[in-house]
């Protein structure tokens, strides 16, 4: 296993150059070149002062400098200036990636809680209504726009039942957790909604694959509760397959928590995002990208060392 | 090329009897038959929308203005007194050909990368498998918000754009089924009878992945109008007053407590025919996958 997971490590340099340097072309191909956002501003009007800034940014260097020193300076966690803020990008991510791991996770609890009960009971119950309502809520949520979801939840519980705070992370004035909390339940609940459709409908037949097997027989004839035999001995083998989706789909919240944290006015990565990219600040875009792709990577080696761990059968070689 | 056509000679047997297969197995699939005559039902009204829509798309009413559904506006006015059902028809012309044409370039893409990656293996496969596995680290939304806002907002570029970064999982697959059929006996018998290298893959292998193409085409069309519209949200997709149902839910939102019929049947049309063509993928798969006949 240790080898394993050190030939994969290997594995994601090459993988993780290749991304930057595919992310570093598509921020090259911004209209005019990445930097024309900030020399085109009020602030420049001076040829002069242009040519001394361009030459302090570097971009009169050739594009294959550019990257060497882009590249160079991430690898040591240097991600470049901000042009909207003028601060290093890789403090200001810092500062907000604590709101959007706190939304991550608070999605991800709320949708593998949602998504057990949903694949679990109706997989016992196969072809009740249970089962059927679970099929069409699953296939609602992946069928329905985030943001038109979010405004309907918005419209409901925030404006006409008046239960929950449509926006922000706490009340002006408000220190207690509660307060907070509240706030963080209408955006986990949207981007964990997308989810639940996908583990559950896939922990469901894993279950009735499990059901189906002599273990399962052998449990229930030794005169074991039928809800041991469902949610302990069923359940466990049948999780397996599905907890490694989620760890997969972990970095699928990221790409979620654009628009969710948009519409919450949630100050996490995601919106900061959306912000840079009005603003064209490309050193941010590139800097959040980058974290993305890294997530995703790292979260993908996730997945396949969580499979592994907990099926004893698994054998990587 | 003669040789080309003597193998077509020998190929030209068969293919009726599995077509009807197929349609016998999808039309037990009962749900994914609702779904395909909802979104077809859609998409007749949607393109048939200037000769059966009641008004102009931007016919202004001032004098109707923001009006709740009624005998007159089936699904009332938005501010300008313009009619929502009119403007749904015609947005769902916009976003249906987006979803359809991205879905397309998507799929077309993927088929051709995996084909060639997994018939020609060896550095070819190595190198689009490692393309592959970059595009597909790269958070897509995020990417999709960046280019996005690089080119300008008609249907046609969104399509691409979109299409352009939907195609991993189609090659994944397509490569996993080359690398299973190109060494089996009628591929080698193709190859025997002189079949050229394109031919082989455009004749031979292709049409037997054909079962996950269409099932990948089918969800990436729903992907693609879900895409459209989050896109719309932030102001980056088709601009008005090119209404699509993207753009029309984001101009709704302001308005969403007061006359929140604006934004609810946007939404609905989208919900409806994403969710339609999720069951007809659904069912598609079953009816395309031979193994399946047991059931």
């Amino acid at each position: 296993m240790t080898r394993y997971v050190v030939r994969r490590l290997l594995q994601m340099i090459p993988l993780l150059f290749g991304i930057s340097v595919l992310l570093f072309a598509v921020i090259q191909a911004a209209p005019g070149g990445p930097e024309a956002a900030l020399l085109e501003s009020d602030r420049f009007i001076d040829p002069q002062v242009i040519e001394a800034y361009r030459e302090r940014l570097g971009v009169d260097q050739p594009v294959p400098v550019q990257y060497a020193r882009w590249i160079g300076g991430a690898l040591r966690g240097d991600l470049g200036v901000s042009f909207s803020t003028t601060r290093p990008v890789s403090e200001m991510i810092v500062e907000r990636l604590p709101a959007t791991l706190e939304l991550m996770g608070a999605s991800f609890l709320l949708a593998a809680v949602m998504a057990f009960v949903l694949g679990v009971v109706s997989a016992v119950r196969q072809y009740s209504w249970f089962d059927h309502f679970g099929t069409g809520v699953s296939f609602v949520g992946i069928a329905m726009p985030v943001f038109w979801f979010a405004l309907i939840l918005q419209l409901v519980f925030g404006v006409w039942l008046g239960w929950l705070p449509v926006a922000g992370t706490r009340t002006v004035g408000a220190t207690s957790l509660g307060d907070h909390l509240l706030h963080l339940v209408l955006p986990a609940t949207v981007l964990a909604f997308r989810y639940v459709a996908g583990w559950s409908r896939y922990l469901r037949a894993s279950m009735l694959e499990v059901l189906r097997t002599d273990f399962i027989r052998t449990a229930r004839a030794k005169g074991l509760a039928e809800g041991v035999v469902v949610w302990g001995h069923a359940l466990r083998n049948a999780m397996i397959p599905v907890v490694s989706v989620m760890a997969l789909n972990l970095a699928g919240l990221f790409s979620g928590a654009v628009i969710t944290e948009t519409i919450f006015a949630w100050p996490g990565i995601g919106r900061m995002f959306v912000q840079a990219m009005f603003a064209r600040d490309y050193p941010l875009l590139m800097g959040i990208l980058l974290l993305g792709s890294t997530m995703v990577v790292v979260f993908n080696l996730l997945a396949d060392v969580i499979y592994g761990v907990l099926d004893p059968r698994i054998r990587y070689e | 090329m003669s040789s080309d056509r003597a193998v077509a000679a020998v190929e030209s047997a068969g293919g009726a009897t599995l077509r009807s297969a197929f349609w016998k197995r999808l039309r037990r699939h009962r749900l994914a038959v609702v779904s395909l005559w909802i979104v077809g039902v859609i998409a007749l009204l949607c393109l048939g929308a200037p000769l059966i829509a009641p008004f102009d798309f931007d016919a202004i009413d001032l004098g109707s203005i923001r009006q709740a559904p009624s005998a007159g506006h089936w699904l009332g006015t938005d501010d300008l007194g313009r009619d929502l059902l009119t403007r749904i028809l015609y947005g769902g012309r916009v976003s249906i050909v987006i979803g359809l044409f991205a879905a397309f370039v998507g799929t077309g893409l993927g088929s051709l990368l995996g084909a060639v990656a997994g018939y020609y293996g060896g550095r070819t496969d190595t190198a689009l498998m490692r393309l592959t596995d970059v595009v597909y680290s790269i958070p897509t939304l995020p990417l999709l918000i960046v280019l996005a806002s690089y080119t300008t907002a008609d249907a046609g570029s969104m399509a691409l754009t979109i299409g352009a970064l939907s195609w991993m999982t189609t090659a994944r697959v397509v490569r996993g089924e080359v690398l299973k059929l190109r060494s089996m006996e009628f591929v080698e018998a193709a190859r025997s009878l002189g079949a050229s290298n394109g031919r082989i893959i455009g004749r031979h292998i292709l049409p037997n992945t054909v079962g996950p193409i269409v099932v990948g085409a089918t969800l990436a069309v729903g992907n693609a109008i879900i895409l459209e519209s989050s896109l719309s949200f932030l102001g980056l997709g088709v601009q008005p007053p090119t209404p699509t149902w993207g753009n029309m839910l984001t101009d709704a939102q302001a308005t969403m407590a007061t006359q929140p019929w604006l934004s609810v049947f946007p939404g609905l049309a989208i919900l409806t025919v994403v969710l339609a063509v999720n069951f007809l993928g659904d069912g598609l798969q079953d009816a395309l996958d031979p193994r399946a006949e047991a059931r």
